[in-house]
Protein backbone atom coordinates (compact mmCIF):
# COMPACT_ATOMS: atom_id res chain seq x y z
CA UNK A 1 0.00 0.00 0.00
CA UNK A 2 2.59 2.75 1.18
CA UNK A 3 4.76 1.58 -1.94
CA UNK A 4 1.90 2.25 -4.31
CA UNK A 5 1.43 5.67 -2.52
CA UNK A 6 4.91 6.69 -3.06
CA UNK A 7 5.60 5.47 -6.29
CA UNK A 8 2.20 7.18 -7.89
CA UNK A 9 3.92 10.93 -6.22
CA UNK A 10 7.11 10.01 -7.12
CA UNK A 11 5.73 9.54 -11.09
CA UNK A 12 3.29 12.78 -10.94
CA UNK A 13 5.93 15.16 -9.24
CA UNK A 14 8.25 13.81 -12.04
CA UNK A 15 5.98 14.75 -14.60
CA UNK A 16 4.90 17.62 -13.10
CA UNK A 17 8.78 18.52 -13.02
CA UNK A 18 8.88 17.92 -16.65
CA UNK A 19 6.27 19.61 -17.69
CA UNK A 20 7.98 22.95 -15.87
CA UNK A 21 11.41 22.28 -17.50
CA UNK A 22 9.94 22.26 -20.74
CA UNK A 23 7.76 25.14 -20.23
CA UNK A 24 11.37 27.26 -18.96
CA UNK A 25 12.94 25.70 -21.96
CA UNK A 26 10.25 27.13 -24.12
CA UNK A 27 11.35 30.46 -22.35
CA UNK A 28 14.74 30.05 -22.67
CA UNK A 29 14.20 29.06 -26.69
CA UNK A 30 11.84 32.26 -27.46
CA UNK A 31 13.04 35.20 -24.76
CA UNK A 32 12.29 37.91 -25.63
CA UNK A 33 15.43 39.48 -23.72
CA UNK A 34 18.33 38.31 -22.55
CA UNK A 35 17.37 38.79 -19.01
CA UNK A 36 14.58 36.32 -19.64
CA UNK A 37 16.68 33.75 -20.46
CA UNK A 38 18.93 33.81 -17.65
CA UNK A 39 15.76 33.32 -15.53
CA UNK A 40 14.78 30.72 -17.60
CA UNK A 41 18.19 28.67 -17.60
CA UNK A 42 18.00 29.17 -13.67
CA UNK A 43 14.50 27.99 -13.42
CA UNK A 44 15.48 24.70 -15.32
CA UNK A 45 18.71 23.83 -13.46
CA UNK A 46 16.33 24.01 -10.23
CA UNK A 47 13.80 21.84 -11.89
CA UNK A 48 16.38 19.44 -12.77
CA UNK A 49 17.81 19.61 -8.96
CA UNK A 50 14.48 19.06 -7.57
CA UNK A 51 14.07 15.64 -10.64
CA UNK A 52 17.04 14.42 -9.41
CA UNK A 53 16.35 14.23 -5.66
CA UNK A 54 12.59 12.75 -6.66
CA UNK A 55 14.72 10.01 -8.50
CA UNK A 56 16.61 9.46 -5.21
CA UNK A 57 13.30 8.76 -3.72
CA UNK A 58 11.94 6.67 -6.36
CA UNK A 59 15.07 4.34 -6.20
CA UNK A 60 15.88 4.88 -2.88
CA UNK A 61 19.42 5.93 -3.13
CA UNK A 62 21.17 8.69 -1.68
CA UNK A 63 23.59 9.20 -4.51
CA UNK A 64 21.58 11.38 -6.22
CA UNK A 65 21.60 13.93 -3.84
CA UNK A 66 24.78 14.47 -4.32
CA UNK A 67 24.38 14.93 -7.88
CA UNK A 68 21.60 17.51 -7.11
CA UNK A 69 23.90 19.81 -5.06
CA UNK A 70 26.74 19.97 -7.65
CA UNK A 71 24.22 20.89 -9.49
CA UNK A 72 22.43 23.99 -7.05
CA UNK A 73 26.51 25.08 -6.27
CA UNK A 74 27.39 25.10 -10.34
CA UNK A 75 23.89 26.80 -11.68
CA UNK A 76 24.36 29.70 -9.03
CA UNK A 77 27.57 30.63 -10.12
CA UNK A 78 27.05 30.34 -13.65
CA UNK A 79 23.89 32.43 -13.19
CA UNK A 80 25.58 35.14 -11.20
CA UNK A 81 28.38 35.38 -13.97
CA UNK A 82 25.60 35.47 -17.03
CA UNK A 83 23.96 38.09 -14.83
CA UNK A 84 27.14 40.13 -14.24
CA UNK A 85 27.94 39.69 -17.58
CA UNK A 86 24.55 41.51 -18.76
CA UNK A 87 25.22 44.14 -16.32
CA UNK A 88 28.92 45.29 -17.17
CA UNK A 89 29.35 43.76 -20.05
CA UNK A 90 32.45 41.64 -18.17
CA UNK A 91 32.53 39.10 -15.70
CA UNK A 92 36.14 39.59 -13.96
CA UNK A 93 36.94 43.46 -14.06
CA UNK B 1 10.75 0.18 -4.76
CA UNK B 2 12.06 -2.66 -2.63
CA UNK B 3 12.76 -0.08 0.38
CA UNK B 4 9.05 2.17 -0.13
CA UNK B 5 7.69 -1.43 0.82
CA UNK B 6 8.02 -1.64 4.08
CA UNK B 7 7.51 1.93 4.69
CA UNK B 8 4.43 3.05 7.47
CA UNK B 9 1.60 4.57 5.43
CA UNK B 10 1.98 8.06 7.63
CA UNK B 11 5.14 8.74 6.53
CA UNK B 12 4.58 7.45 2.63
CA UNK B 13 1.28 9.96 3.16
CA UNK B 14 3.42 12.35 4.15
CA UNK B 15 6.17 11.80 1.84
CA UNK B 16 3.48 11.67 -1.14
CA UNK B 17 1.88 15.06 -0.15
CA UNK B 18 5.41 17.18 0.26
CA UNK B 19 6.37 15.74 -2.55
CA UNK B 20 3.32 16.94 -4.50
CA UNK B 21 3.19 20.36 -3.05
CA UNK B 22 7.00 21.10 -3.87
CA UNK B 23 6.42 19.84 -7.50
CA UNK B 24 2.88 21.61 -8.18
CA UNK B 25 4.68 24.88 -6.74
CA UNK B 26 7.67 24.66 -9.30
CA UNK B 27 4.87 23.80 -11.74
CA UNK B 28 3.02 26.84 -11.25
CA UNK B 29 5.90 28.79 -10.92
CA UNK B 30 7.16 28.01 -14.83
CA UNK B 31 3.48 28.67 -15.47
CA UNK B 32 3.23 31.68 -14.31
CA UNK B 33 6.92 32.36 -15.59
CA UNK B 34 5.28 31.80 -19.47
CA UNK B 35 2.03 33.42 -18.92
CA UNK B 36 3.13 36.78 -17.10
CA UNK B 37 3.43 39.65 -19.36
CA UNK B 38 6.51 41.70 -18.52
CA UNK B 39 10.17 40.80 -17.02
CA UNK B 40 9.54 42.48 -13.78
CA UNK B 41 6.11 40.46 -13.20
CA UNK B 42 7.78 37.21 -13.94
CA UNK B 43 10.40 37.50 -12.06
CA UNK B 44 8.11 36.76 -9.21
CA UNK B 45 7.31 33.59 -10.51
CA UNK B 46 10.11 31.19 -10.67
CA UNK B 47 10.53 31.95 -6.79
CA UNK B 48 7.39 30.03 -5.99
CA UNK B 49 9.64 27.13 -6.94
CA UNK B 50 12.81 27.94 -5.27
CA UNK B 51 11.19 28.87 -1.77
CA UNK B 52 8.62 26.14 -0.94
CA UNK B 53 8.80 24.08 -4.26
CA UNK B 54 12.43 23.36 -3.06
CA UNK B 55 11.11 23.29 0.61
CA UNK B 56 8.78 20.79 -0.17
CA UNK B 57 10.58 18.15 -1.86
CA UNK B 58 13.23 18.04 0.57
CA UNK B 59 11.16 18.10 3.56
CA UNK B 60 9.70 14.92 1.53
CA UNK B 61 13.14 12.98 0.91
CA UNK B 62 14.66 13.90 4.53
CA UNK B 63 10.99 12.04 5.83
CA UNK B 64 11.83 9.29 3.03
CA UNK B 65 15.29 8.72 4.29
CA UNK B 66 15.41 9.36 7.82
CA UNK B 67 12.31 6.61 7.86
CA UNK B 68 13.78 4.09 5.52
CA UNK B 69 17.36 4.27 7.21
CA UNK B 70 16.07 4.51 10.55
CA UNK B 71 18.11 7.20 11.63
CA UNK B 72 17.71 11.03 11.15
CA UNK B 73 19.01 12.22 7.49
CA UNK B 74 19.34 15.75 7.47
CA UNK B 75 21.60 16.40 4.84
CA UNK B 76 19.10 17.50 2.33
CA UNK B 77 18.72 21.09 4.63
CA UNK B 78 21.63 21.64 3.15
CA UNK B 79 20.56 22.14 -0.35
CA UNK B 80 17.21 23.61 0.67
CA UNK B 81 19.14 26.36 2.62
CA UNK B 82 22.15 26.33 -0.39
CA UNK B 83 19.01 27.60 -2.49
CA UNK B 84 17.29 29.66 -0.37
CA UNK B 85 20.05 31.69 0.33
CA UNK B 86 21.63 31.80 -3.55
CA UNK B 87 18.83 32.42 -5.82
CA UNK B 88 17.79 35.92 -4.12
CA UNK B 89 21.09 36.92 -5.18
CA UNK B 90 21.30 36.13 -8.27
CA UNK B 91 17.62 37.14 -8.98
CA UNK B 92 19.01 40.52 -7.42
CA UNK B 93 21.99 40.70 -9.66
CA UNK B 94 19.67 40.12 -12.59
CA UNK B 95 16.85 42.64 -12.14
CA UNK B 96 19.50 45.32 -11.44
CA UNK B 97 20.70 44.07 -14.96
CA UNK B 98 17.50 44.41 -16.33
CA UNK B 99 16.33 47.73 -14.82
CA UNK B 100 19.87 49.49 -16.20
CA UNK B 101 19.41 48.07 -19.61
CA UNK B 102 15.89 49.33 -19.82
CA UNK B 103 16.74 52.65 -18.53
CA UNK B 104 19.59 52.80 -20.85
CA UNK B 105 17.14 52.15 -23.69
CA UNK B 106 14.44 54.31 -22.24
CA UNK B 107 12.06 51.50 -21.91
CA UNK B 108 8.12 52.89 -20.88
CA UNK B 109 6.76 51.79 -17.28
CA UNK B 110 10.41 51.91 -15.52
CA UNK B 111 10.85 54.17 -12.74
CA UNK B 112 13.76 56.91 -13.64
CA UNK B 113 16.65 57.33 -11.27
CA UNK B 114 17.79 60.60 -9.64
CA UNK B 115 21.25 60.23 -10.99
CA UNK B 116 21.81 59.99 -15.00
CA UNK B 117 24.69 57.35 -14.33
CA UNK B 118 24.24 54.47 -12.36
CA UNK B 119 26.54 52.10 -13.76
CA UNK B 120 29.34 53.51 -11.42
CA UNK B 121 27.30 54.08 -7.85
CA UNK B 122 29.24 50.97 -6.37
CA UNK C 1 43.56 30.87 16.30
CA UNK C 2 39.38 31.36 15.72
CA UNK C 3 38.76 34.84 13.72
CA UNK C 4 35.43 33.12 13.09
CA UNK C 5 33.70 30.96 15.68
CA UNK C 6 30.04 30.66 14.17
CA UNK C 7 31.10 29.92 10.62
CA UNK C 8 33.49 27.48 12.07
CA UNK C 9 30.50 25.73 13.87
CA UNK C 10 28.51 25.77 10.95
CA UNK C 11 31.42 24.34 8.93
CA UNK C 12 31.66 21.28 11.36
CA UNK C 13 28.50 21.08 10.99
CA UNK C 14 27.81 21.07 7.25
CA UNK C 15 30.75 18.80 7.37
CA UNK C 16 29.20 16.41 9.74
CA UNK C 17 25.99 16.53 8.24
CA UNK C 18 27.43 15.39 4.53
CA UNK C 19 29.25 12.43 6.07
CA UNK C 20 28.03 11.56 9.10
CA UNK C 21 28.51 11.73 12.88
CA UNK C 22 31.76 9.89 13.97
CA UNK C 23 34.75 11.10 15.90
CA UNK C 24 37.17 10.55 12.49
CA UNK C 25 34.39 13.15 10.35
CA UNK C 26 34.45 15.68 13.51
CA UNK C 27 38.58 15.59 13.46
CA UNK C 28 38.85 15.99 9.98
CA UNK C 29 35.63 18.64 10.13
CA UNK C 30 37.21 20.83 12.50
CA UNK C 31 40.52 20.84 10.46
CA UNK C 32 39.22 21.77 7.18
CA UNK C 33 37.09 24.66 9.51
CA UNK C 34 39.38 26.02 11.45
CA UNK C 35 41.70 26.04 7.80
CA UNK C 36 38.65 27.86 5.97
CA UNK C 37 38.36 30.24 8.83
CA UNK C 38 41.61 31.45 8.14
CA UNK C 39 41.37 31.65 4.45
CA UNK C 40 38.31 33.79 5.27
CA UNK C 41 40.39 36.07 7.50
CA UNK C 42 42.69 37.04 4.92
CA UNK C 43 40.23 38.10 2.70
CA UNK C 44 39.31 40.59 5.98
CA UNK C 45 35.88 40.86 5.36
CA UNK C 46 33.43 42.99 7.99
CA UNK C 47 32.15 41.13 10.79
CA UNK C 48 28.92 41.39 12.11
CA UNK C 49 28.21 42.53 15.47
CA UNK C 50 25.34 40.73 16.80
CA UNK C 51 23.00 43.03 19.04
CA UNK C 52 19.83 40.61 20.57
CA UNK C 53 20.92 37.19 18.27
CA UNK C 54 17.97 35.66 20.22
CA UNK C 55 15.51 37.09 18.18
CA UNK C 56 16.93 35.34 14.90
CA UNK C 57 14.69 32.15 15.34
CA UNK C 58 11.87 34.66 15.71
CA UNK C 59 13.06 36.74 12.47
CA UNK C 60 13.33 32.53 10.68
CA UNK C 61 9.96 31.66 11.58
CA UNK C 62 8.26 34.84 10.61
CA UNK C 63 9.86 34.71 7.31
CA UNK C 64 9.28 30.93 6.56
CA UNK C 65 5.59 31.72 7.40
CA UNK C 66 5.30 34.81 5.05
CA UNK C 67 7.35 33.07 2.24
CA UNK C 68 3.88 29.88 2.14
CA UNK C 69 1.83 32.88 2.61
CA UNK C 70 2.89 34.54 -0.33
CA UNK C 71 3.48 31.39 -1.72
CA UNK C 72 -0.22 30.61 -1.45
CA UNK C 73 -0.96 33.92 -2.87
CA UNK C 74 1.10 34.22 -5.98
CA UNK C 75 -0.13 30.31 -7.08
CA UNK C 76 -3.50 31.62 -6.88
CA UNK C 77 -2.83 35.02 -9.24
CA UNK C 78 -0.88 32.98 -11.90
CA UNK C 79 -3.72 30.36 -11.71
CA UNK C 80 -6.87 32.43 -12.27
CA UNK C 81 -4.66 35.16 -14.95
CA UNK C 82 -7.13 36.37 -17.02
CA UNK C 83 -10.51 36.12 -15.19
CA UNK C 84 -9.17 38.96 -12.49
CA UNK C 85 -6.19 41.59 -13.54
CA UNK C 86 -3.21 41.74 -10.86
CA UNK C 87 -1.91 44.72 -9.81
CA UNK C 88 1.96 44.84 -10.69
CA UNK C 89 3.99 48.16 -9.33
CA UNK C 90 7.29 49.55 -8.12
CA UNK C 91 7.45 50.91 -4.41
CA UNK C 92 9.97 52.86 -3.52
CA UNK C 93 10.95 53.13 0.39
CA UNK C 94 12.60 55.06 2.76
CA UNK C 95 14.71 52.84 5.23
CA UNK C 96 16.77 53.67 8.42
CA UNK C 97 18.54 51.78 8.77
CA UNK C 98 22.32 51.84 7.35
CA UNK C 99 23.76 48.50 8.31
CA UNK C 100 25.68 46.28 5.34
CA UNK C 101 23.92 42.98 7.51
CA UNK C 102 20.78 44.30 7.67
CA UNK C 103 20.10 45.81 4.34
CA UNK C 104 20.86 42.21 3.05
CA UNK C 105 19.42 40.28 4.78
CA UNK C 106 16.18 42.47 3.78
CA UNK C 107 17.04 41.84 0.41
CA UNK C 108 17.46 37.96 0.87
CA UNK C 109 13.89 38.24 2.46
CA UNK C 110 12.36 40.36 0.35
CA UNK C 111 13.15 38.66 -2.77
CA UNK C 112 12.68 35.16 -1.78
CA UNK C 113 8.90 36.13 -0.53
CA UNK C 114 7.59 35.57 -4.35
CA UNK C 115 4.88 38.67 -3.79
CA UNK C 116 8.34 41.05 -4.02
CA UNK C 117 11.46 41.72 -5.54
CA UNK C 118 14.15 43.79 -4.51
CA UNK C 119 15.08 46.10 -7.51
CA UNK C 120 17.88 48.15 -6.48
CA UNK C 121 19.69 50.27 -3.40
CA UNK C 122 20.10 53.94 -3.71
CA UNK C 123 22.93 54.33 -0.58
CA UNK C 124 22.90 58.34 -1.31
CA UNK C 125 19.23 58.79 0.25
CA UNK C 126 18.93 55.22 2.00
CA UNK C 127 16.05 54.39 -0.47
CA UNK C 128 14.80 50.99 -2.02
CA UNK C 129 13.32 50.20 -5.29
CA UNK C 130 10.84 47.42 -4.59
CA UNK C 131 8.70 45.38 -7.54
CA UNK C 132 5.36 44.16 -5.98
CA UNK C 133 3.00 41.47 -7.93
CA UNK C 134 -0.04 42.67 -6.74
CA UNK C 135 -0.49 45.79 -5.19
CA UNK C 136 -3.81 45.74 -3.26
CA UNK C 137 -2.81 48.37 -0.37
CA UNK C 138 0.44 50.19 -0.68
CA UNK C 139 0.35 51.02 2.99
CA UNK C 140 0.11 47.59 4.24
CA UNK C 141 3.56 46.53 2.47
CA UNK C 142 5.56 49.68 4.01
CA UNK C 143 4.11 48.77 7.02
CA UNK C 144 5.33 45.23 6.57
CA UNK C 145 8.66 46.18 5.36
CA UNK C 146 9.54 48.88 7.63
CA UNK C 147 8.13 48.05 10.77
CA UNK C 148 7.70 44.11 10.43
CA UNK C 149 11.18 43.51 9.40
CA UNK C 150 13.34 46.70 9.50
CA UNK C 151 12.84 47.20 13.33
CA UNK C 152 13.31 43.26 14.06
CA UNK C 153 16.91 43.64 12.03
CA UNK C 154 17.54 46.37 13.70
CA UNK C 155 17.16 45.17 16.88
CA UNK C 156 19.23 41.88 15.54
CA UNK C 157 22.29 43.89 14.14
CA UNK C 158 23.18 46.97 15.57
Amino acid sequence: MSAIIVFTAVAVAQLMLAAAMAIASVRMFGGPRAQDRIIALDTLYINAMLMLVTFGIGTGRVIYFEAALVIGMLGFVATVALAKFLMRGEVIE
Amino acid sequence: MSEATDLPLWAAIAVAVFLLVGAALALIGAIGFLRLPTFYERIHAPTLGTSWGVGGVMVASMIFFSVTSGRPMMHEILIGIFVTVTTPATFLLLARAALHRDRVEKTKGVPEKHRADIVNND
Amino acid sequence: MFPFPILAVFLVLMWLLLNGFTLGHLIIGTMVAVFACWAMASLRPEKPRLGKWYLLPKLLGMVLYDVAKSNAQVAAVILRSGSRRHNPAFLTIQLQTHNHFSLAVLAIVLTSTPGSAWLEYDSNDNTVLLHVLDLDDEAKWRDMVKNRYEKLLMEIFV
